[in-house]
C-alpha cells in the first residue's frame, strides 16, 4: 500500500531537498574496508545535507554501513573518497560541537552518575561553577536526580544510556549523532527514551542524526528519514514526515505514522530480502 | 555487618576442621590450632626467626617488584601492539606450563646460591601471569571507551590516565593478586631447595627434624600474610572501581 493510496501527506523524494542552511554535509563519501583476502565496499558514494536544527534518521538493513556513515561525520574514521563538512569546515578528527551517543553502554563504571556526566567538562577545563550548573541541569533533564551518587553497576541499561546522553548533553553539542542508542533497550523503554530525545532536541535546537534499524523509531522521531540500501550503502529514498516540532511518542497511534512506516518498509523490504537471498549480512 | 559475620563463620569452621583433623590423624601429623599458635608466638619471640622472615621478605619484595614492573609494562606493550601480542601469547602460555621447579638447578647455576637465585625463581613464577592479565586487560577493554575519549577530544595522556587506566585496572589487579601468590610460592620453593636462610629453609629443616608444630606455625604465618595482602588488594579494587 503506497502513501498516495492512503491519501496521507507523506512526501517522498528521490532527491533530497536542498536545505535552507546546511549544517553538516557529506559529498561523494565512500568507505572501503581492506579485509585480509578481499576488499569490502561498505558505503557510498553518499551525498547528504543536514539542515540546521533538523532531526534526521537513517534506516537501513544491518551491515549496510549506517554506523560507518556516522563515524565519518563524527570524524572517527576517514572516507576513502569524498568529503564531510560540519559548519562549513572539513571534518578532520572529531569537530568541536559534535556529540556522539553509542549503542553500547559507554558510561564509566568507576565514576558515579554525577562524575560521569561532568567528565568531559572537567577534562575540557570548564569553570567549576559552570560545570555544576550544567551537570545539575543535565541530570535533572534526564531524570537522574535521585541517582546522582549511584554507580552505573547499580543502574538499569536504560538509566545508563540516560547517563551517556546527559554526558553528551552537558557539552552543549550543536550536532548530536546517535548510533542506535536504544538498540539494547526494551520496546517500552525505547518509546519513552524517544520522548526524552525529542524533548532534548527541542530544548537544545541541535541538529540530530539518528542511526536506527527500528522503522517505528525513525518514523516517530524524525523530520526526515533517509533509507539506505544494502552494501554498498547508498540513499535510495528520503521521506519527509511532516510532524509538528512539538510531538511525542503518542504519534504512533495516528494513521499518518502508519503511512510513514509503511512507506519506509516498502523500500526497506526489498533491501532486506536481498540480504536474505544472498545470505550476506 | 553480615559480611563480617560470614567471615567469622568461615574462620570458626576452619579452626574446628583443623582441630578435628588433629584429633583424627594425631599430633604427630597435624599440630592442634592452639599448639600452632603457641609455637608461632614463641618463634616470633626469638631474634633468629625474625632474621629468617627478613631474608624471605627481602627476596619476595624484590621478586614481586620485578614481576609487577616487568609484567605490567610488558603486558601493556603486548596489549597495544596486536601483532606482538598474538606472537607472544602462545609462547608465554607454553613457557608458563613448564614445571619450573625442574629448571631450578639451572637457575642456581646461573645465579649462585644467594638471594639472587630466589629472586629469579620468584620472578619466573610471577612475571608471566601478570603479563598475560595486563595484556588481556588492554585487549578486552570495551572499544567504546576509546571512541568516547576521542569524541570528548581528550589528549593522549588524558585518555590514558582518566579512561584507559581506570578501565583496565580491575583486570590488572586480578593479575597482580595471582602474581603475588605465585611469586611468594617461587621464593619459598627456592628457599626450600637451596638456601641457608629464610622461611622456606626453616620449613625444610623442620620437615627433616619432624617438628610438626614449627612447620604449621610457619604455614600459619605465611597464610595470614598472603590472605591479608590479598584481601587488601581486593578492597583496593572494590574501592576504586565500584564493580
Amino acid at each position: 500500500m503506497s502513501a498516495a493510496a492512503t491519501g496521507a501527506k507523506v512526501v517522498t523524494l528521490k532527491q533530497q531537498p536542498a536545505p535552507a542552511e546546511a549544517h553538516a554535509t557529506l559529498r561523494g563519501v565512500t568507505r572501503v574496508f581492506q579485509l585480509p583476502k578481499s576488499t569490502l565496499h561498505a558505503l557510498g558514494p553518499i551525498d547528504l545535507d543536514l539542515a540546521k536544527g533538523e532531526f534526521f534518521s537513517v534506516v537501513g538493513p544491518s551491515g549496510c554501513g549506517k554506523s560507518t556513515l556516522l563515524d565519518i561525520l563524527a570524524g572517527l574514521s576517514a572516507p576513502q573518497a569524498g568529503t564531510a563538512h560540519f559548519e562549513g569546515k572539513p571534518v578532520n578528527g572529531v569537530p568541536d560541537g559534535v556529540g556522539v551517543v553509542f549503542q553500547e553502554d559507554a558510561s564509566f563504571p568507576w565514576l558515579n552518575v554525577r562524575d560521569n556526566v561532568a567528565f568531559g567538562l572537567r577534562r575540557a577545563g570548564v569553570d567549576p561553577a559552570e560545570i555544576k550548573r550544567r551537570v545539575d541541569y543535565a541530570i535533572g533533564f534526564m531524570g537522574l536526580k535521585d541517582f546522582a551518587a549511584s554507580f552505573p553497576a547499580q543502574l538499569s541499561g536504560g538509566m545508563r544510556q540516560r547517563v551517556c546522553i546527559a554526558r553528551t548533553l552537558v557539552m552543549q553539542p550543536r550536532l548530536i549523532l546517535l548510533d542506535e542508542p536504544f538498540g539494547a533497550l526494551d520496546q517500552q523503554t525505547r518509546l519513552l527514551m524517544g520522548d526524552e530525545l525529542l524533548r532534548l532536541w527541542r530544548e537544545t535546537s541541535a541538529t540530530v542524526l539518528l542511526i536506527t534499524h527500528a522503522l517505528d523509531e525513525a518514523a516517530m522521531l524524525s523530520d526526515r528519514v533517509g533509507v539506505i540500501s544494502t552494501r554498498p550503502g547508498t540513499f535510495i529514498d528520503f521521506v519527509e514526515t511532516g510532524w509538528e516540532r512539538d510531538r511525542d511518542s503518542r504519534v504512533v497511534s495516528t494513521p499518518h505514522f502508519g503511512d510513514i512506516t509503511a512507506r519506509l518498509w516498502e523500500k526497506l523490504r526489498v533491501e532486506a530480502l536481498k540480504i536474505m537471498s544472498t545470505g550476506k549480512s | 555487618m553480615p559480611k563480617l559475620a560470614g567471615t567469622l563463620i568461615v574462620l570458626l569452621t576452619f579452626i574446628l576442621l583443623w582441630q578435628g583433623f588433629h584429633l583424627l590423624v594425631g599430633a604427630s601429623a597435624i599440630a592442634s590450632p592452639l599448639q600452632t599458635v603457641a609455637k608461632l608466638g614463641s618463634l616470633l619471640g626469638t631474634g633468629e626467626f625474625w632474621l629468617n622472615i627478613n631474608e624471605t621478605m627481602r627476596a619476595f619484595v624484590a621478586a614481586f617488584a620485578l614481576s609487577l614492573l616487568g609484567g605490567i609494562s610488558l603486558g601493556i606493550v603486548l596489549g597495544v601492539q596486536r601483532l606482538a601480542g598474538n606472537v607472544a601469547e602462545p609462547i608465554l602460555t607454553t613457557l608458563y606450563s613448564i614445571p619450573k621447579v625442574v629448571l631450578y638447578p639451572l637457575v642456581l647455576l646461573c645465579f649462585g646460591l644467594g638471594i639472587s637465585a630466589k629472586i629469579a625463581f620468584g620472578v619466573m613464577h610471577g612475571l608471566i601471569p601478570i603479563t598475560l592479565f595486563s595484556m588481556n586487560a588492554i585487549r578486552q577493554m570495551k572499544p567504546v571507551y576509546r571512541r568516547t575519549s576521542q569524541v570528548m577530544r581528550l589528549s593522549p595522556s588524558q585518555s590514558a590516565f582518566t579512561v584507559i587506566l581506570p578501565a583496565i585496572l580491575p583486570e590488572i589487579i586480578s593479575g597482580v593478586r595471582l602474581g603475588f601468590s605465585l611469586t611468594l610460592l617461587g621464593v619459598l620453593i627456592g628457599e626450600m631447595f637451596a638456601s641457608q636462610r629464610g622461611l622456606g629453609f626453616l620449613l625444610t629443616s623442620a620437615i627433616n627434624l619432624g617438628q610438626i608444630d614449627t612447620i604449621m606455625a610457619i604455614a600459619l604465618l605465611l597464610t595470614v600474610f598472603a590472605v591479608s595482602c590479598n584481601s587488601l588488594m581486593m578492597l583496593f579494587n572494590r574501592q576504586l572501581t565500584h564493580r
